[in-house]
């Protein structure tokens, strides 16, 4: 089911004319209303008249956190207060939080958005939906929770935590769709298995999101609970989840290009990159009123594909995400994602996709450490059959990474589960 | 006689021991005996308890990973040269005893050993 056909499947020549006009209108809307924005485009010797069309974005200076961080809390707001009828904020690891705002009309759009992809997750009127995302300051309950309901679907909120709980409703409310984070899915599935109550559910989709995945963890996720498993991509600064889903056909992620003009960038030369290349995702906010952003670098590495989607929509697609730009570790000068660690346990289907990578540096040399939970289901009372899997685990990373960790076994559900965000990597090292 | 043992994974860690006899208590079970392998980072403690079944529930309630592996029990002559005899007898009929350890009972001690084909092992040490 496609919600909104007008914008979602529009011809690239209409969504081309839609996306110049709306620029030109926010390009002028911040001119006027955020001097923040009115300073740099005067520094770049740029008035509101130069932007004439999406052809002219790369003329506009980028937004990087650094300039949200700089105009803490509220400084590139672009109305008073009494039109902000929400805040959120996102928790940096490093420094202050990160504050945005909507206006009512920036809710409303958020909620179609939202809709959209649960529209593709098939979700609709007739579905009950538990919103286990956290409910506060971050985005994704309140966000997820807004789209339900947009939908008309029955809203379960139960934000995160309390296991038991969560496995209770799902149950007793014949819950048939359900919105988290990846990990958080996975780590529900397997108290689902060891309480062997599957039979008992009705769940058919999970529309998950707020950090990295892979198709091997949608694999996992769609056999072991056999249901569908959609992605929905967000970030707080743009709006939260739901500027793009992806569809039944899983060949990347439509965004909701009406509202959200992307570019990939190369991350070195901040040139624009073609179609089918990775670089990092920037967003250009064609529609926000509270808090309208240009040329937002998001540091998410992706490519996008222009092309028509099987399912009829044209929006454009982003790919699998590979990283972020700032979650790339240089290990002995290789570059690692989190992600490939991932991919690599889920691959060999022994363990459980929870790990945790340590990095140091002793006498000057750079060291990776992989916690990995044992499962339950491969165990074996053997010393020599777990130091074989040791092994095998070690030889597979490596594989995967091209630079050998130290593999340490640990017991399962000790690793610290994710209800906001996994925590995947501790570097110790001090540069 | 073919025993039921508890095999649980435990980390090196401070007080892991301690979290698996609590389980053990609060769920009144009994253990028999117990062994301990260990490696740098991590345990394999083996148990013989009075009840396997619930042991392995509530262990796994607790968050251990945990298996039941089937053993074989045989009961000890206490007299010098009783294992080395018992070993001769086993030579060229089983592929490798994996460990073994002691149990201690009213009738005197009881050896348990890990073999791949235990009633097959058990067969052997009665027709000899
Ligand atoms: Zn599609």
């Amino acid at each position: 089911m496609i919600w909104n056909e007008t914008k979602e499947c529009m011809s690239r020549d209409e969504m081309n004319h839609l996306q110049s006009t709306r620029l030109v209108k926010q390009v002028n809307y911040v001119y006027h209303n955020v001097e923040y924005y009115r300073k740099k485009m005067q520094a770049a010797g740029l008035e509101p008249g130069d932007i004439t069309g999406i052809e002219d974005i790369t003329k506009l200076p980028f937004t990087t956190k650094d300039d949200l961080r700089n105009t803490y809390p509220c400084g590139l707001f672009a109305v008073p207060r009494s039109e902000v009828v929400r805040i959120h904020a996102s928790s940096g690891t490093t420094g202050k939080a990160t504050v945005v705002g909507y206006t009512r009309r920036d809710i409303e759009v958020w909620s179609e958005c939202v809709s959209r992809v649960l529209a593709m997750a098939g979700v609709g009127k007739n579905d009950t939906v538990q919103v286990s995302y956290g409910y506060g300051l971050f985005t994704g309950g309140l966000g997820a929770h807004y789209g339900v309901e947009n939908v008309g679907a029955t809203v379960v909120p139960l934000s995160t935590g309390n296991t038991k709980k969560q496995l209770t409703m799902m149950k007793d409310l014949g819950v048939t769709s359900i919105m988290c984070t990846p990990s958080y899915l996975m780590y529900l599935t397997e108290s689902i298995e060891e309480q062997g109550i599957l039979d008992e559910l009705q769940l058919k989709s999970a529309v998950c999101g707020a950090e990295p995945w892979t198709e091997e963890m949608r694999n996992q996720i769609e056999s072991r609970l056999h249901i569908k498993a959609h992605d929905i991509y967000g970030l707080s600064e743009i709006m939260g989840p739901g500027v793009a889903g992806d569809c039944v056909y899983h060949k990347g992620l439509h965004i909701n290009e009406d509202h959200f003009l992307p570019e990939i960038i190369s991350a070195e030369t901040l040139t624009p990159i073609g179609d089918g290349e990775i670089g990092e995702l920037v967003f250009t906010t064609l529609t926000k009123e509270a808090l309208p952003l240009i040329r937002y670098r998001t540091k998410d590495l992706t490519s996008i594909n222009h092309g028509k989607c099987e399912c009829g929509r044209t929006t454009a697609r982003l790919s699998r995400f590979v990283g972020r730009s700032d979650d790339m570790l240089i290990i002995r000068g290789v570059n690692v994602f989190p992600s490939q660690v991932e991919a690599a346990l889920l691959e060999m289907g022994e363990v459980s996709p929870n790990y945790l990578m340590i990095v140091d540096r002793v006498n000057n040399l750079d060291t990776l450490e992989v916690l990995v939970e044992v499962d339950e289901k491969f165990f074996s009372d053997e010393i020599k059959e777990l130091e074989n899997l040791t092994k095998k685990i070690t030889h597979v990373l490596q594989q995967a990474l091209l630079i050998q960790p130290k593999v340490k076994l640990v017991e399962p559900k000790t690793l610290e589960r994710s209800e906001g965000k996994a925590k995947r990597v501790i570097d110790k090292r001090k540069l | 006689m073919i025993l039921k043992q508890l095999s649980v994974f435990v980390e090196n860690k401070e007080g892991r021991m301690k979290d698996i006899t609590q389980v053990l208590k609060d769920s009144g079970i009994n253990i028999k005996t117990l062994s301990l392998a260990d490696t740098t980072e991590y345990g394999m403690l083996r148990l013989i308890v009075s009840d396997p079944d619930l042991a392995k529930a509530k262990l796994r309630e607790a968050g251990f990973p945990v298996s039941i592996t089937d053993v074989l029990a045989v009961k000890a002559d206490d007299r010098i040269g009783f294992l080395h005899d018992m070993l001769c007898k086993l030579e060229g009929n089983i592929s490798s005893i994996e460990y073994m350890y002691t149990l201690p009972t009213e009738e005197g001690p009881v050896v348990i050993l890990k073999v791949a084909n235990p009633s097959e092992v058990e067969q052997v040490l009665e027709n000899i």
